[in-house]
């Protein structure tokens, strides 16, 4: 073992892991992160807390991570390299850790452009990969990106993102190795919707023998309406969303459009569990986590197990 | 080359509004190939602030010179003569020049009459894009001859991003990813093997991270 971190457990016991997601509250309001951790709690194996999602400001993911732990769940901590240069996050790394947060997530972060704070600098001192070789080494070698030694180095489970989705898909898979290659341990992959195209990307991560080095949990987001599923589409950049499943939604009268939403998540987890190098699910159902027990009770993810 | 833009009028008559007789110098070298502050652009800019003047019911002298290079103290001496018949002076040249004439004029009030922009290239009549940040330890030949500092939104050493899509990058549909243009070229030249290896985290130090920056060539400097 890596570390000491659930997730790492579960998906080394070769059971398939499920992962979900809780965005912190644009103000200094626990409760809202603490009735959202609730919902999870007996669902997930761990929980990713966002960093400043879509670039808006948001309570920080370590701060979130905190009421997490106190709760008996295992937040996940996202960071990204926009935000911060490597002191600050190799300090906030430390501190999570010292809380006990042992998971993390390793990322670049949308643009400022997209958030409320369109003016700031995007810092990128690092890159996603860098970043994930900087943890890498605090926790194998004791030593800060600096090269000085760490005292008690912090033993994280190392996870990032990929998008099968993204162009150029040729490149996608030689990416995924670079991640390997920097020392990832999980993926967690960009919503699918596009099954086919997914399971290309696999064939690809399995011919290279890449899921036999890192554990992939496929990326997992219920649709709440037919306007959602459009607005993905059309504005969320790097998501693919096939007009079949569009139309799928349409086509039922709005007050059913929810539950088609979720009908939908459940097939695409029964049909992804088959696919080779798949190890678990991510199921992210943003500013809708009530639906989460039910997609995972549904898919035939529980009980959760107990490692 | 340098690139820049003319600032908006209005921030110009303002920094001249208490002043009755200034020297507006152009520069010969990047401003004047990116047509924002050449010996032309002195021109039209000296009759607007004049027209402008006029309107105003004041009276507004102005001085044009534009010198072969305002980044270099030698050509800075050719505005000694006039210095003293005037009360401020307008620069069209980018910040390098603006400062040299700081440097060289302690009693004159200098003000920029461009925001300097990037360092970039022309890609075609009148389209400048940026191309060079300065880092300082270049890094080209290992990405195609596409710089990713300049060039991706994110800066992104190893890119592309989740957001890339059709060649273009997730902020601005009108933009090149750069990591498209990396990836096609490494293509091209069958160095696809070149994409897999990690540009390990960048020492900023050559760049901005290490402070305002000079070059002592001991074998020119007097
Ligand atoms: S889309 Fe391409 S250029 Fe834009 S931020 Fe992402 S990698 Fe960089």
């Amino acid at each position: 073992m890596k570390s000491e971190s659930v997730l790492e457990k579960v998906l080394v016991s070769g059971q398939l892991a499920v992962t979900s997601e809780c965005g912190p509250p644009r103000g200094a309001v626990p409760e809202i992160i603490k009735e959202k951790a609730e919902l999870l709690k007996d669902y997930a194996d761990a929980v990713n807390v966002t960093d400043n999602q879509t670039a808006m400001v948001r309570m920080s993911s370590f701060a979130a991570c905190v009421f997490l732990k106190q709760m008996g769940l295992n937040p996940i901590l996202q960071m990204v390299t926009r935000d911060r240069n490597r002191l600050a996050m190799q300090s906030d790394i430390l501190g999570a850790y010292a809380h006990g947060i042992d998971t993390m997530l390793c990322l670049s972060g949308d643009h400022p452009h997209f958030g409320d704070h369109p003016e700031a600098i995007n810092v990128h001192d690092l890159d996603s990969i860098q970043l994930i070789q900087m943890v890498k080494t605090m926790r194998d070698e004791g030593k800060f990106q600096g090269g000085a030694d760490i005292l008690n180095p912090p033993k994280m489970f190392i996870g990032a993102a990929a998008n099968p989705f993204a162009d150029p898909f040729e490149l996608r898979v030689a990416r995924l190795s670079k991640k390997i290659n920097a020392g990832v341990d999980f993926i967690q992959t960009q919503c699918i919707y596009n099954i086919d195209k997914f399971e290309k990307w696999m064939k690809g991560v399995t011919d290279r023998g890449l899921h036999k080095k890192v554990y992939i949990l496929a990326g997992i987001t219920p649709m709440k309406s037919a306007g959602m599923a459009r607005y993905m589409k059309n504005k969320v950049p790097g998501m693919d969303v096939p007009d079949e499943i569009i139309k799928r939604i349409a086509d039922v009268p709005q007050k059913k459009q929810a539950d088609e939403g979720i009908k939908i998540c459940i097939e695409t987890i029964q049909r992804l569990k088959e696919v080779e190098g798949v190890s678990g699910f991510h199921i992210m159902a943003i500013e809708w986590e009530q639906k989460v027990p039910e997609i995972i009770e549904q898919a035939g993810l529980l009980p959760r197990p107990v490692v | 080359m340098i690139t820049a833009e003319r600032k908006p009028m209005e921030e110009l008559t303002e920094y001249v509004k208490n002043h009755d007789r200034i020297l507006l110098v152009g520069c010969n070298e990047c401003v004047t190939v990116c047509a924002a502050g050449g010996r032309k652009e002195v021109a039209l800019l000296a009759s607007a602030l004049q027209m402008d003047a006029m309107q105003k019911g004041k009276t507004l002298d102005i001085t044009e010179i534009t010198l072969e290079r305002q980044c270099d103290p030698e050509y800075i001496e050719e505005l000694t003569p006039h210095i003293d018949q005037v009360d401020a002076v307008m620069s069209m040249a980018c910040g390098c020049g603006v400062q040299e004439i700081a440097r060289r004029f302690k009693n004159t009030p200098v003000f920029p009459a461009v925001n300097t922009k990037f360092m970039g290239a022309s890609e075609r009549q009148g389209v400048w894009a940026e191309r060079c940040q300065g880092c300082g330890s270049c890094l080209l030949g290992l990405t195609g001859g596409i710089c990713p500092i300049a060039r991706c939104a994110k800066r992104l050493l190893n890119g592309p991003c989740g957001g890339s899509s059709n060649g273009k990058c997730e902020i601005n549909p009108d933009l090149d990813c750069a990591w498209q243009l990396i990836w096609d070229r490494l293509k091209a030249l069958g160095m696809e093997k070149q994409y897999e290896e990690i540009i390990p985290a960048k020492n900023w130090v050559s760049g901005r991270g290490g402070g305002p920056r000079k070059i002592i060539r001991e074998d020119l400097a007097e």
